[in-house]
């Protein structure tokens, strides 16, 4: 057994083509994520009661079941209802950004309920509504709590957005397994394409200490 | 200017307040004192209704304000309303605290409501921290932009619930004397504390809870010195 690391250089351009995909499912998704879980996280803290129970639901089986399931039901399942084929790309998009909406709600939800309650009465007790309060009290100072978190279901985004590979999705896990089934050097084509998911998120992990840096001076 | 109708608040099953009626006329200075978990924080806000009262009547300048249909954010700009721990908003500047309720509630211009809040910062004698946030105050600041805050919505009375309680010993003098102040302007005010001294010196009447219920109500002199109920009696015996 010998480790043959020359083919690597010629590899790269097409592994980064690959990480390409990636970050684009990943910056998507978690977009995605955040304009649904802002506000379903709302509705899980707000005061209707039927919207609280569907909320509820959606986080609960979002989080409750595997993403590789839910990419299924979308790519495999929602054809057979409406009669045509979903593009991998298209479903893709859609399972991790409904995936990520559930996670992004529980942060936003966390996030405002870290909110001393104080905070709200205070606001309420000089007659700002409860929209009001919410807009120029609550959410300023939840968004600070809410970032850090934030950057680590990106990081987890970016990883489990390997799992499209299945799809035939040419993301970086993919593009590694294209190559490997070229050139039989699994061992050496895997460390790589592990060590550039490390790269990534040790940078964004580093983005997310700094900024926690940054936020925490004006607290 | 604030009337209680047989009001009563339970959480749950614990009956805090058990049917209070108060009558506080306009430029009244209420002061009320009892024991800890008597209900006095709770009073105090259904009087505006940060708590919805279970059962009973709060009226506001003969309007009851418990009626579904009234709007309670067009009643809550009328009250001011501080808090024993400030709740300034940490993400702003005193000046933007105080300017906030005027500008999003009033509808006052930038301008204008800076020019109330810098008068209202002369005022609590913190001009020179307009600039500041909360954070970098003292408490004894703190709760005087608090103060400051709740009096930019030029409102028509003063809620005050143990406002120097948390602060440290030396800072309550600086507090106590801005409430005073506004007694003295007249403002109607109905304040919670455990300060005695100040109760007597700033309060027309003093109203005496305990378990839920108005025990004893009357002038200061008599309901601080001569204290006719049992229970205001234990009271005023373990606190003077
Ligand atoms: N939001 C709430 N939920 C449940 N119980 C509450 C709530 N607020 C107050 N209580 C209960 O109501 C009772 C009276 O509380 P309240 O804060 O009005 O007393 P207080 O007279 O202000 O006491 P203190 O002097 O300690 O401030 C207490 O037993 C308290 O546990
Ligand atoms: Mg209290």
């Amino acid at each position: 057994m010998t480790l043959d690391f020359s083919i690597i250089p010629g590899i790269i351009p097409a592994l980064l083509l690959g990480t390409r995909l990636t970050v684009e499912l990943a910056v998507i998704a978690v977009a995605i994520g955040l304009a649904i879980g802002s506000f379903v996280g709302i509705g899980r803290v707000g005061s209707r009661r039927i919207v609280r129970t569907i909320t509820g639901i959606y986080v609960d089986f979002i989080r409750g079941t595997p993403l590789l399931v839910q990419l299924f039901l979308v790519y495999f399942g929602l054809p057979q209802l409406i009669g045509r084929p979903v593009p991998p790309f298209t479903a893709a998009i859609a399972a991790m950004g409904i995936n990520s909406g559930a996670y992004v709600a529980e942060i936003v939800r966390a996030g405002i309920q870290s909110i001393d309650k104080g905070q709200m009465e205070a606001a309420r007790s000089i007659g700002l509504t409860s929209p009001q309060a919410m807009r120029y009290i609550i959410f300023p100072q939840a968004f600070r709590r809410i970032i850090p978190p934030l950057g680590n279901e990106f990081i987890a985004m970016l990883k489990d957005s390997s799992l499209v590979s299945v799809i035939a999705l040419e993301e970086l896990l993919r593009k590694g397994q294209v190559i490997i089934t070229r050139t039989f050097r699994p061992f050496e084509i895997y460390m790589v394409v592990a060590l550039i998911y490390l790269i990534m998120t040790l940078i964004i992990s580093r983005l997310v200490a700094w900024s926690e840096k940054r936020l925490k001076v004006v607290d | 200017m604030i009337r209680t109708c047989e009001l009563k608040k339970s959480f749950g099953t614990n009956h805090v307040l058990r049917g209070i009626n108060i009558t506080i006329s306009p430029h009244e200075v209420v002061v009320i004192i009892g024991p800890s978990g008597s209900g006095k924080s709770t009073l105090l806000r259904c009087l505006n209704l940060l708590e919805e009262p279970t059962s009973g009547k709060v009226f506001f300048r003969g309007q009851c304000i418990t009626d579904p249909h009234v709007n309670v954010n067009e009643v809550r700009r009328e009250m001011g309303m501080v808090f024993q721990r400030f709740n300034l908003f940490p993400h702003m500047t005193v000046i933007d605290n105080i300017t906030l309720g005027p500008m999003k509630v009033r509808g006052a211009s930038p301008e204008k409501a800076k020019q109330i809040g810098l008068d209202l910062l002369k005022k609590v004698g913190i001009a020179e921290k307009e600039n500041s946030y909360p954070s970098e105050l003292s408490g004894g600041q703190q709760q005087r932009v608090a103060i400051a805050r709740a009096l930019a919505m030029k409102p028509m009375a003063m809620l005050f619930d143990e406002v120097t309680s948390a602060l440290d010993p030396e800072m309550i003098g600086e507090v106590l004397d801005v409430i005073e102040k506004l007694a003295e302007e007249g403002m109607t005010m109905v304040i919670v504390t455990h300060e005695m001294g100040f109760a007597r010196e700033v309060g027309d009447r003093i109203l005496f809870i305990d378990e839920g219920l108005i025990v004893e109500e009357g002038p200061p002199e008599q309901v601080l010195a001569k204290p006719r109920n049992p229970r205001t009696q234990a009271f005023l015996s373990k606190v003077l």
